[in-house]
């Protein structure tokens, strides 16, 4: 059978019409979701789209994203390829690119001939990848190796009929066979080579089956793409055009309106950019790889939240457009298309899944709507958690500890309070540093250093409030709400202009979070104020720095780190006070791997699977560490709880702090 | 059937010190919550009206900001908040404040529903002494079932309920006609916490306040009139410097025999 329009024009019309059908189908879905402009900025927007999706600059943060950055650009390259074929293929011999001039042809046909041989290895890898040792077990669906298989098919086809075409040409014109090839090998290297095998008398034959292939092939692809995961190939390049430019460390604040509706329990009510994302996930379990909570066996996977996010749409997306109500619940244990509550509730809110996501997808801010659901409309949380917001609610502490001694930690110091115009920085001691046995010895740490630096500094006192973190993460918006604009009124009140933080916390709320309610506060955290005050030489070590740390390893906290970028600050004030660089853990900075305290999981039992500080502990262990050094009052209670579980009695855990106060002040 | 929980706002007990010249409690700056044995009271009436329909009306005796309290039972469900205030109440003791809460709840069994049920926390966390909800009992002439930690089973064909007691290393089951008054503790149950629709919803309702002209009580049976106790002293229990025994961490053990030996010489340890 050769090429033939009649044949091939209604087959590719057809395909073309269920690609149309697949995408507006989808897309359709989309336009379900509730307004959000991301829009803004858009040269900004170009750039990431050009460095994220066409520079694959995250897909090649892993050892593996080289096989997937290799096929992405050879597709870049075969979509011209391909539409030579497809036009050739409805109008045959018209349009070619051999009639280009021949300066351009010859690195094209070049280029094509490439892109083909390094895709089909390409995908040739990626199945043995799947086969032997897959991302995550799951992974080995039939649809990976039904698309794997189709784009080797469309290689193998394509180097085919460059072949014949090639042997045609060199018979047609007499050429001497060895010179042609050798010549033609400069131009297509592997067509050339496979053109040198090819039977004379079969050309014919070979051309046409290549050529059927080639576009059954092709028109299966086009079927297919918006029908699977494989649409990540349409909506991954959008979906980094419009990613949050900011990073998601915050959450929108809700109106509190009688007759509104708070947090998500139906599909629908996710932006339209949430709904995109569904679309744009090609489930390459990278989130789940390094998701605390799926790392330690808990019943959350980030990757299943956006997978579930997708099917409960496609299952409940014609009945919402229809009477706008859902036949799916969105929460539950039901299986697909449902996200458990256990699983909504082992979320750390440590940021891992998007900054390991190629293309942006947000999944924390969608469990975290999630969580507002069950809080706010169905009051429905673990039982640990009423205690917690009844506490933050009457006593603005997770403890329930009376406001009144907020200021014990201080009891044996002499601290003063802030006072308007007079003092330059807040000390937001915050919960841990004020009530937290353990952690009050950093605060009585972090005020030392800061006088001896001639800081001006001051506290609230018992005026001070708890900055409503937890809250938030664990989706009570309505009562983080209230104590957010307390907390507003009294800054502004007070002229509170600068905040030393030395909870990373507190540090991302009062920086973050508050900017929603107006307010524009310079927040810094004590690691970077002490890295600050070293450098300018205002915090002198004498001579010997603090040997009496050892080996000290940093734990990055993630609301320090991933969350806000601070990387350095606490690195540097260790080295300085220890004379050495801190050692680093495998999982580091921005893969740092999380303590399991964030997202209001402090406050939570952790049930199933191994215990999440575990696993941290026994990752800093493998340096041989004398000392965990940390920035954060939750770390520092996750860690020296994982090291008495482990029994690791020589191993102490300091804040940065604690380690340049014992530096300074210790003989 | 309506069930009429009796609520109290009580200043947070955690937060509050006395004042060591005048001997009263510091009240400044001190906030207010619903005395932690009622929310199990009121928890119990909202269980009762998920599982039956009765209605639930949430009573509280204060001063006019004591509608916060009141607030919360709505945003937790309640049918109906009243507010019992009025200047002539001020004062009471138990005995004047079981007055005008018993004349209440007779008010909202004769002009609203039948009253079947009386619910009040074991007692406040502020006076502490537990008498206010058998005062009420036996002002109204119901049957009294204190310190109850199950209801067991609430039958309105025969009218009867039966709950368990929980009393000091023993519980007594107990069934009585009703209507009934129950004092309870905090193992009946664990609250429930306030959707933010309803919270909402409590916000912009105004709570309904009856005062002496609503209630027409004798003003000598209620308020300071009516209150036959008089507080002479509050004070902090004075409390011995305690002793360390032996080393704990040295000799674990013979600090364990130490202590043994001295909590069966002082006899509280029982053999």
């Amino acid at each position: 059978m050769t090429p033939s329009p009649a044949l091939f024009a209604p087959l590719l019309l057809a395909s073309l019409a269920v690609f149309a059908w697949g995408c507006w189908r989808r897309l359709s879905l989309i336009s379900l979701g509730q307004p959000e402009d991301r829009f803004d900025n858009i040269g900004v927007r170009f750039g990431e789209m050009f460095r994220y999706a066409f520079g694959q600059k995250r897909v090649l943060a892993k050892p593996f994203g080289i096989n997937h950055a290799l096929i992405f650009w050879s597709f870049l390259i075969l979509l011209i390829a391909n539409t030579e074929f497809i036009l050739n293929g409805l109008f045959p011999h018209t349009i070619k690119l051999i009639r280009l001039p021949f300066e351009l042809y010859v690195p094209l046909a070049f280029m094509i001939d490439i892109a083909s041989l390094l895709a089909l290895v390409a995908v040739m890898i990626a199945a043995v990848r799947r086969l032997i040792s897959p991302p995550y077990p799951e992974a080995r669906t039939p649809e990976a190796f039904f698309i794997l298989g189709l784009i080797a098919i469309l290689m193998l086809a394509s180097f085919a009929l460059n072949a014949t075409e090639l042997a045609a040409y060199m018979i047609k014109s007499n050429s001497d066979p060895a010179s042609f090839l050798a010549n033609a090998r400069k131009m297509m290297p592997v067509s050339a080579l496979v053109a040198g095998i090819l039977p004379p008398l079969q050309l014919n034959a070979i051309h046409s089956t290549a050529w059927w292939a080639h576009a059954l092939a092709l028109c299966a692809f086009i079927c297919y793409l918006p029908n699977s995961k494989h649409m990540h190939i349409l909506t991954a390049i959008p979906n980094c055009f419009l990613h949050r430019l900011e990073k998601p460390n915050t959450q929108p604040r809700e109106d509190f309106i009688p007759g509104n509706t708070f947090g998500i329990g139906r599909v629908d009510r996710y932006s339209w950019k949430d709904l995109l994302d569904s679309f744009s996930c090609t489930e390459c379990g990278r989130c789940q790889n390094v998701c605390p909570a799926s790392i330690t066996g808990k019943p959350l996977n980030p990757r299943g939240v956006i997978h579930d996010i997708k099917v409960n749409l496609l299952e409940n997306g014609a009945e919402l457009k229809k009477s706008g109500t859902q036949q799916m619940p969105l929460i539950g244990d039901t299986g697909e298309g449902s996200i458990s509550e256990e699983s909504i509730w082992s979320c750390t809110t440590c940021g891992a899944c998007m900054e390991a996501c190629p293309v942006f997808i947000e999944q924390m801010p969608k469990i975290i709507q999630l969580r507002r659901h069950l809080v706010e409309s169905d009051a429905q949380f673990p039982e640990e958690l009423l205690n917690l917001f009844e506490n933050m609610e009457g006593r603005s502490n997770p403890w329930g500890i009376a406001p009144t001694e907020r200021t014990k930690w201080c009891s044996q110091i002499n601290v003063k309070p802030f006072e308007k115009n007079t003092t330059e920085y807040l000390l937001y001691v915050g919960c841990a540093g004020s009530f937290d046995s353990r952690n009050k010895h950093v605060s009585v740490a972090l005020a030392q250093l800061l006088d001896k630096a001639g800081v001006s500094w001051g506290i609230l006192g018992k005026d001070e409030k708890c900055c409503g973190d937890s809250l938030r993460r664990l989706g009570n918006e309505y009562v983080f709400d209230r104590m957010a604009r307390e907390n507003v009124e009294m800054f502004i009140e007070r002229g509170v202009k600068k905040v030393i933080t030395q909870c990373p916390h507190c540090f991302s709320t009062l920086k973050n979070d508050y900017r929603q309610y107006g307010l524009e506060l310079e927040v810094i955290h004590h690691s970077e104020l002490l890295r600050n005050l070293i450098q300018d030489q205002r915090l002198v070590l004498a001579t010997a720095t603090n040997t009496t740390m050892g080996t000290t390893v940093f734990h990055d906290s993630c609301y320090l780190g991933r969350h806000n970028d601070v990387y350095d600050a606490p690195r540097a004030v260790i080295a300085a006070a220890t004379g050495t660089v801190p050692v680093e853990m495998e999982r580091t900075r921005n893969n740092a791997f999380c303590c399991g305290a964030g997202g209001g999981r402090m406050w939570m039992e952790e049930h199933g699977g191994e215990r999440i500080n575990l696993t941290r502990v026994t990752e800093a262990l493998k340096q041989k560490p004398d000392t965990i050094g940390v920035a954060c009052p939750y770390c520092m209670t996750m860690f020296e709880d994982g090291l008495k579980d482990v029994k690791a009695d020589g191993v102490k855990v300091r804040d940065v702090a604690e380690v340049m106060a014992e530096a300074l002040f210790l003989p | 059937m309506l069930i009429v929980v009796c609520i109290k706002q009580v200043p947070d007990t955690t937060q509050v010190q006395i004042d060591p010249v005048t001997n009263t409690l510091i009240r400044d700056g001190i906030p207010f919550i619903v005395n932690p044995y009622d929310t199990h009271a009121l928890e119990e009436a909202l269980r009762l009206k998920d599982r039956f329909g009765c209605r639930v009306a949430a009573i509280s005796m204060g001063p006019p900001n004591a509608e916060g309290t009141l607030k919360k039972a709505l945003s937790l469900g309640v049918d109906h908040a009243i507010l019992l205030s009025d200047r002539v109440f001020g004062g009471a003791d138990t005995l004047a404040t079981s007055n005008v809460l018993a004349a209440a709840i007779s008010k909202l069994d004769a002009e609203v529903e039948k009253v079947g049920l009386v619910l009040c926390g074991k007692q406040t966390i502020d006076g502490d002494t537990a008498q206010v909800g058998p005062g009420i009992a036996s002002r109204l002439d119901y049957r009294q079932l204190t310190l109850v930690d199950k209801i067991i089973n609430l039958d309105f064909s025969t009218q009867k309920i039966r709950v368990s007691r929980k009393l000091e290393g023993r519980h007594e089951i107990v069934e009585a006609p009703l209507p009934a008054m129950l004092t309870v503790v905090r193992e009946l149950n664990r609250p429930r916490y306030p959707k933010v629709q309803m919270r909402l919803v409590a916000a912009e309702t105004v709570v309904e306040v009856w005062n002496n002209k609503t209630l027409q009580l004798d003003e000598q049976k209620i308020g300071l009139k009516g209150s036959p106790t008089w507080v002479s002293k509050i004070f902090s229990p004075e409390r011995d410097k305690g002793e360390i025994l032996g080393d704990g961490s040295a000799d674990p053990a013979g600090a364990a025999r130490m202590l043994i030996e001295k909590l069966i010489a002082k006899d509280m340890l029982p053999l």
